[in-house]
């Protein structure tokens, strides 16, 4: 936590992510950050999975209107990835994290 | 101010209507939005859209109990209930109740990145939470469209959206979605295709430097609705939609009779002044006293102790109440009674819907007996004619609706006097029309006063010249010339011919008095001569009679005498 958050190398990752119930969209997205999280950031990362079927009230608390809907905590800044996350490329960027090399890498 | 209720019981099964609440709007929709649907609501920037969909909760709320959940998509929950406190809402003791629930909702376009599938879901259930959580009846989104800055997906957007409305609908709740006007189209994002229920249509324009905000109901489906357009206020009670009064010609009429306050005037009509609750009009050229006879009728009211609502758009009250001391009405008595108001304003001050408001309110709220209106014709310098028939139409209808004996007073154009019409149209919608004119002659002008019409009563024919004298105004009786009605100098000219006939008329009379006498004492001398001449003969009559008579007394004493001398002898 305290180390320098543009080294993404050592930063700590806080990421929440919304979905709600076993929908499709949000049983991909629980499957896709579980894939980049355990790629880019083993065990430097805390993922919180919140279902807001079960818990509707943290919807309005995190302005939650997409789902899935992941959120990046910390570091800062904090960012909204809304989709099923997989866009692959996309997601690192909006992460932090430096994509793979290749222009078409990682798909579905 | 009526009650909603009143308005949606026409015959056989009606589409459910919830009503809002609103002054005015849920009489122009036969009894409120349509129950358990959507309704879009749009307008451009400052219509009080938000303002709309406010007082729907709040009223639902307070008059129907029906709890409401608000969903924001541009101010927070604190802007709103600051925004809405000046009205009197108070959004937090609402929402302390469990009355009411405010949501905002945050986009922020540049936190967001798409990453792939998505649906609103969350959106579906803030909203379905909020609703189940409070039971609500009444929905509002304030302006949705803020969801296509922040989500740039329009294909996701637009499915979900209508998955919403859909969704919305199969709640059973009543909504309002409020959207921003677009470029030929009622909404920005063409919302309207996705509610089909109910649409109205805010819009703000301004005509001849004067705001005027208007509202219409685009659509209506499966039901009848007032297809015009409304002006609509925003007042310090909320919004207000006019028509506030019935549309039918329905209501109750008094065969009181109210007086003038010109005792003359008053004999010119069968009943002796105006029926009570009707509507008077006096129309006239500049300086025609019209005021003069407004407050006339304002001071009889008032001395009758009744209260009278005096609008003035000429005058400011103190000095109307000087100009009418000059001619012995003394306004500020009754003002300190509290019978008298007077409220002044320049008719440009407000848009005519805030004047008629203002009328509205203040005849609700001080529950007049008559009202005074001093002149209409100014009105017409804050809209066209159109605008202004139909508001004074509305006005009148008010007034008489609730009893209220009312005078109005129209400038009309001095060039074309013979055409007796009124600017406003109004002349039909009145039931007295009092014509005060100008009645020029050689050299001066004189005043005259005309009964142009007096429904359901005799009335005279008559143009009586008047004068307002520091009594008040005076009538004067008809002088007929050999032209016809004489006026003011003629008047006096003829006064001075008569009077100058009749003089010789009593000079002749006296002539002949002495002529007469004359001849009486001419005659009454002869008499006397006959009456001498008479007497001498009677006189010698008796004389000769009376010589016979001793005449023949002497021959008799003489007969006896010869015979007896004769015998003895």
């Amino acid at each position: 936590m305290e180390s320098d958050e543009q080294s993404e190398g050592a930063a700590h990752y806080v990421l929440h992510l919304y979905i709600t119930g076993a929908t499709p969209n949000s049983t991909r997205a629980v499957q896709n950050i579980k894939a980049i999280c355990e790629q880019h950031l083993k065990s430097r990362y805390e993922l919180l999975i919140i279902d807001i079927y079960q818990q509707p009230e943290l919807a309005k608390q995190d302005q939650i209107i997409a789902a899935p809907t992941l959120i990046k905590k910390h570091p800062l800044p904090a960012r909204r990835l809304i989709g099923d996350l997989s866009e692959h490329n996309k997601v690192l960027l909006a992460l932090g994290l430096s994509p793979p090399p290749g222009p078409d890498s990682v798909h579905e | 101010m009526q009650d909603a209720a009143t308005y949606s019981a026409p015959l056989g099964p009606q589409l459910p209507k919830t009503p809002t609440g609103i002054d005015g709007l849920d009489e122009i929709t036969e009894g409120g939005l349509p129950q358990g649907r959507p309704t879009l609501v749009c307008g451009s920037a400052g219509c009080g859209k938000t303002l709309m969909g406010v007082e729907f909760l709040v009223r639902g709320i307070l008059e129907y109990d029906e709890p409401g959940v608000l969903m924001a998509f541009e101010e927070t929950a604190d802007e709103l209930a600051a925004n809405v406190t000046s009205l009197g809402f108070d959004l937090q003791a609402l929402q302390d109740q469990g009355k009411l629930r405010l949501d905002h909702v945050h986009i922020d376009r540049s936190e967001i990145e798409e990453t792939g599938e998505y649906d609103l879901e969350g959106l579906f259930i803030r909203l379905g939470y909020a609703i189940d959580f409070i039971g609500a009846k009444r929905v509002v989104l304030d302006t949705i469209e803020a969801l296509f800055s922040g989500f740039p997906n329009q294909a996701i957007l637009r499915s979900e959206i209508r998955r919403l409305f859909r969704w919305l609908k199969d709640k059973g709740v009543t909504t309002i979605i409020t959207a921003e006007r677009g470029e030929g189209s009622l909404t920005r994002q063409g919302l309207e295709e996705y509610v089909s229920d109910c649409v109205i249509l805010l819009d703000n324009r301004v005509i001849e430097q004067i705001t005027t905000r208007r509202l219409r109901i685009v659509k209506y489906r499966g039901s009848t609705h007032g297809t015009n357009e409304y002006p609509y206020l925003i007042t310090e009670e909320g919004i207000s939609v006019l028509p506030v009064t019935s549309l039918k010609l329905a209501h109750e009429v008094s065969d009181e009779i109210v007086s003038s306050g010109v005792p003359a005037l008053d004999e010119m009509f069968g009943r002796r002044g105006f029926f009570k609750g009707s509507s008077i009009l006096v129309t006239g050229t500049a300086g025609t006293a019209k005021t003069t006879l407004a407050a006339a009728f304002a001071a009889e009211i008032c001395r009758s102790g009744k209260r009278c609502l005096f609008f003035a758009f000429e005058e400011s009250p103190q000095q109307l109440v000087r100009n009418m001391r000059s001619v012995g009405l003394d306004l500020n008595k009754y003002q300190e009674q509290g019978l008298l108001h007077i409220e002044a304003s320049r008719p440009t001050l407000n848009g005519l819907e805030k004047h008629l408001v203002t009328l509205h309110k203040f005849i609700r709220d001080w529950q007049p007996e008559a009202v005074v209106i001093d002149p209409i014709s100014n009105l017409i310098t804050v809209g066209n004619i159109t605008e202004v028939r139909s508001m004074l139409t509305r006005l009148i209808d008010f007034l008489k609706v609730n009893n209220i004996t009312a005078l109005f007073t129209s400038l009309i154009s001095g060039r074309n006097i013979q055409q007796e019409m009124t600017e406003e149209g109004v002349s039909s919608l009145v039931d007295t029309w009092l014509s005060v004119r100008d009645l020029e002659g050689v050299g001066e002008r004189n005043r005259g006063i005309s009964i142009l019409k007096a429904r359901g009563m005799a009335h005279s024919n008559q143009v009586r010249e008047f004068l307002v004298t520091d009594e008040g105004i005076r009538l004067l009786d008809v002088v007929i010339g050999p032209t016809g009605i004489v006026t003011g100098a003629s008047r006096l000219t003829q006064q001075i011919k008569e009077q100058a006939e009749a003089l010789a008329n009593q000079q002749e009379l006296e002539r002949k008095d002495r002529e007469l006498e004359r001849k009486r004492r001419v005659l009454e001398a002869t008499i006397n001569n006959l009456r001498t001449e008479f007497e001498s003969v009677e006189e010698e009559l008796r004389q000769i009679n009376h010589d016979e008579l001793m005449r023949q007394q002497a021959l008799r004493y003489n007969r006896q005498n010869i015979a007896g001398s004769s015998s003895p002898e």
